[in-house]
């Protein structure tokens, strides 16, 4: 599939399934869809730099929380309306993933995943001591009532992580089939190798880090109209980083795909379990699903489902 | 806050004090990452759970909490040797200990905290001990016995760690997996077998930890989550696998952290931990004494 059609198709998916949710009535549908959707821009934000390239981000919280604290501060000053508000979020994480990539990348693996983490907690620091955007204290967003055109201001904010989400998926698709994720997938499989055989590793590797940033910011840059209240303890909350880790190793890390079947299961199943059991245990459900995957199932399940075809076909 | 001098003095003090009991919570850390190679991200997690452990023994028994870390030592051990078992016979042997590794020690890390939460709830748990409240006073300088046993204790087992990786068999054994381990297959010595040892004992060291741990402040289970940049900014600061760079930088962060906290608030202690981390890896990435 072209690049060009596979963006006509997620335009066209993203349509039908708004289409189809403006018949549902309650209002929780919306909410528990925005989570879902969300973490399935984290996810597929942390596989352009971790499944592609092969470097795990622990950081995912960070950027997250930079976004949507970067809003916070827009609409102090300006209120400008959350699309801006998006693209601002997504800048500025985007330049602090590279800046944290020009800086640790030419080290190993692991010493960039142990940076991203520390990373992030500097700057929850940062954020808990400055008192402009509400400090440990936290911070109030009134959101409006009603959103233009669409009427009910839920459904605006759905719209806008569906929408995102259905960038982020094609953006993700049109790496994969490119000069870049060839390049990426090279420097994952050895990075030695591909530096021998002309890839230019740095440059590709701030590229994902850059970019992986920008979506994770982008999907945080709402966070505040969503929850009316956000302070740095819920902002950067590690379960941000556990999830979009789990996600994309339950699904599969090769592709675009898996991600999307890991966010959508694994989100559903915490929404679930939040409601009906207890919160708690929804982070011990996708501990123990992250360590049984990459234990049992190092393809995710796309992995299985291949192995399977493959099986019969043989 | 003004600087004067006997509050300078202070924060130095409380800073050397806590950088020794920061050497007991990483020359864990120092065994497994520096040595092994293996980026054991959930270490403090196990920290967090040997605290617990003392918490229970002091409570039920009212047994001193250094003497219920050692009571545990050998559960630890087991539970460390367990642990490595399933990582080599998952990762390491497939040569994909990389990123797959670092997910499944992550996974470990969240799997701890919340079955501790679960459990425990996320009260501030805390242990009865004797020296816990009295304070020694030299001039200006107070020594508080809360902060002087666990440091006291935690320079004597890195130092014990430390003469017995240097004089014994498998101290050496050890060693030499970390400079060569496919050389130890030339000597008829099966390197998994030495780091399953290893890291049998890196965990064994986060019960002691955890017991000075819960002795210095009250713990609930999500504190462990601080000290993952506090122990990896120490080992990679140290140089990874050597004992006296780690100690030095162990007590550099206690003496950097703890001035901070006096003069600008504790609310800043955090980020100068993981500050100096990102500091170290990106300007100094071989350690404050390598080459």
């Amino acid at each position: 599939m072209r690049s060009g059609f596979f963006w006509l198709v997620t335009a066209l998916v993203v349509f039908a399934i708004f289409s189809a949710s403006r018949l549902v009535t309650n209002d929780y549908f919306f909410f528990a869809g925005y989570l879902v959707l969300q973490f399935v821009v984290l996810a597929t934000a942390w596989n352009i730099l971790g499944g592609y390239t092969g470097y795990v981000n622990f950081g995912t919280a960070g950027f997250f929380a930079l976004g949507a604290y970067s809003s916070v501060v827009l609409h102090k000053l300006f209120g400008p309306p959350i699309p801006v508000l998006i693209v601002v979020g997504g800048v500025v994480s985007g330049i602090v993933g590279f800046g944290m990539g020009y800086l640790t990348l030419r080290l190993r693996g692991v010493f960039f995943a142990i940076a991203t983490l520390a990373l992030a907690i500097v700057l929850e620091t940062l954020i808990t001591n400055w008192d402009y955007v509400g400090g440990s204290r936290g911070v109030y967003i009134i959101r409006p009532a009603q959103a233009p055109l669409i009427g009910s201001y839920i459904q605006y904010l759905f719209l806008l992580m569906l929408t995102l989400a259905g960038i982020a998926v094609a953006t993700a698709r049109t790496i994969e089939h490119s000069t870049l994720g060839y390049g990426l997938a090279a420097i994952r499989d050895d990075e030695q190798a591909a530096e021998t055989a002309g890839v230019p590793t740095l440059r590709l590797k701030l590229v994902s880090t850059t970019l992986s940033g920008a979506f994770m910011g982008m999907a945080g840059a709402p966070l505040p109209y969503y929850v009316t209240y956000l302070d740095p303890a819920s902002g950067f909350n590690l379960a941000y980083a556990v999830n979009s880790i789990a996600m994309p190793l339950i699904g599969g890390t090769t592709g675009w795909l898996g991600p999307v079947i890991g966010a959508v299961l694994l989100g559903t199943i915490q929404q679930v379990a939040t409601v009906t059991i207890s919160s708690a245990l929804n982070l011990l459900i996708v501990g123990v699903l992250l360590v049984a995957f990459v234990v049992i199932a190092p393809n995710g399940i796309i992995g299985l489902i291949e192995t399977r075809g493959r099986r019969r076909a043989g | 806050m003004g600087v004067t001098l006997d509050l300078l003095l202070n924060a130095i003090t409380a800073g050397l004090l806590l950088g020794g009991f920061y050497a007991a919570v990483s020359v864990g850390v120092a065994i497994s990452f520096g040595m092994l190679d293996i980026a054991n991200l959930a270490h403090p997690a196990f920290i967090i759970l040997g605290s617990f452990t003392a918490y229970i023994l002091n409570g039920t028994f009212g047994m001193d909490p250094i003497v219920a870390g050692i009571v545990v030592l050998p559960g630890f051990f087991l539970l460390g040797a367990a642990i490595y078992q399933i990582y080599y016979v998952s990762f390491e042997r497939r040569g994909e200990e990389s990123l797959r590794g670092l997910a499944f020690f992550f996974g470990i890390l969240f799997i701890t905290e919340v079955s501790l939460i679960l459990i425990f709830g996320v009260d501030y748990r805390f242990v009865e001990a004797r020296y816990i409240g009295p304070t020694l006073r030299l001039g200006i300088v107070d020594l508080p016995l809360r902060m002087l046993v666990p440091c006291v204790f935690s320079l004597i087992m890195v130092g014990g760690l430390h003469l017995s990786l240097s004089h014994t068999f498998l101290g050496r054994a050890i060693l030499a997996v970390a400079q060569d381990g496919p050389a130890l297959r030339l000597l008829a010595i099966n390197p998994s077998r030495v780091k399953l040892v290893a890291f049998g004992i890196s965990i064994a060291t986060a019960a002691i930890a955890g017991s000075f741990l819960i002795i210095i402040q009250p713990v609930e289970p999500s504190i462990g989550r601080e000290y993952i940049g506090r122990v990896f900014a120490i080992c990679v600061m140290g140089g990874m696998g050597s004992f006296p760079g780690m100690l030095l930088a162990a007590m550099l962060l206690g003496v950097v952290e703890s001035i901070t906290a006096t003069f600008y608030g504790p609310s800043w202690s955090p980020a100068v931990a993981f500050g100096f981390l990102l500091l170290t890896l990106a300007f100094r990435p071989s350690g404050i004494l390598g080459r």
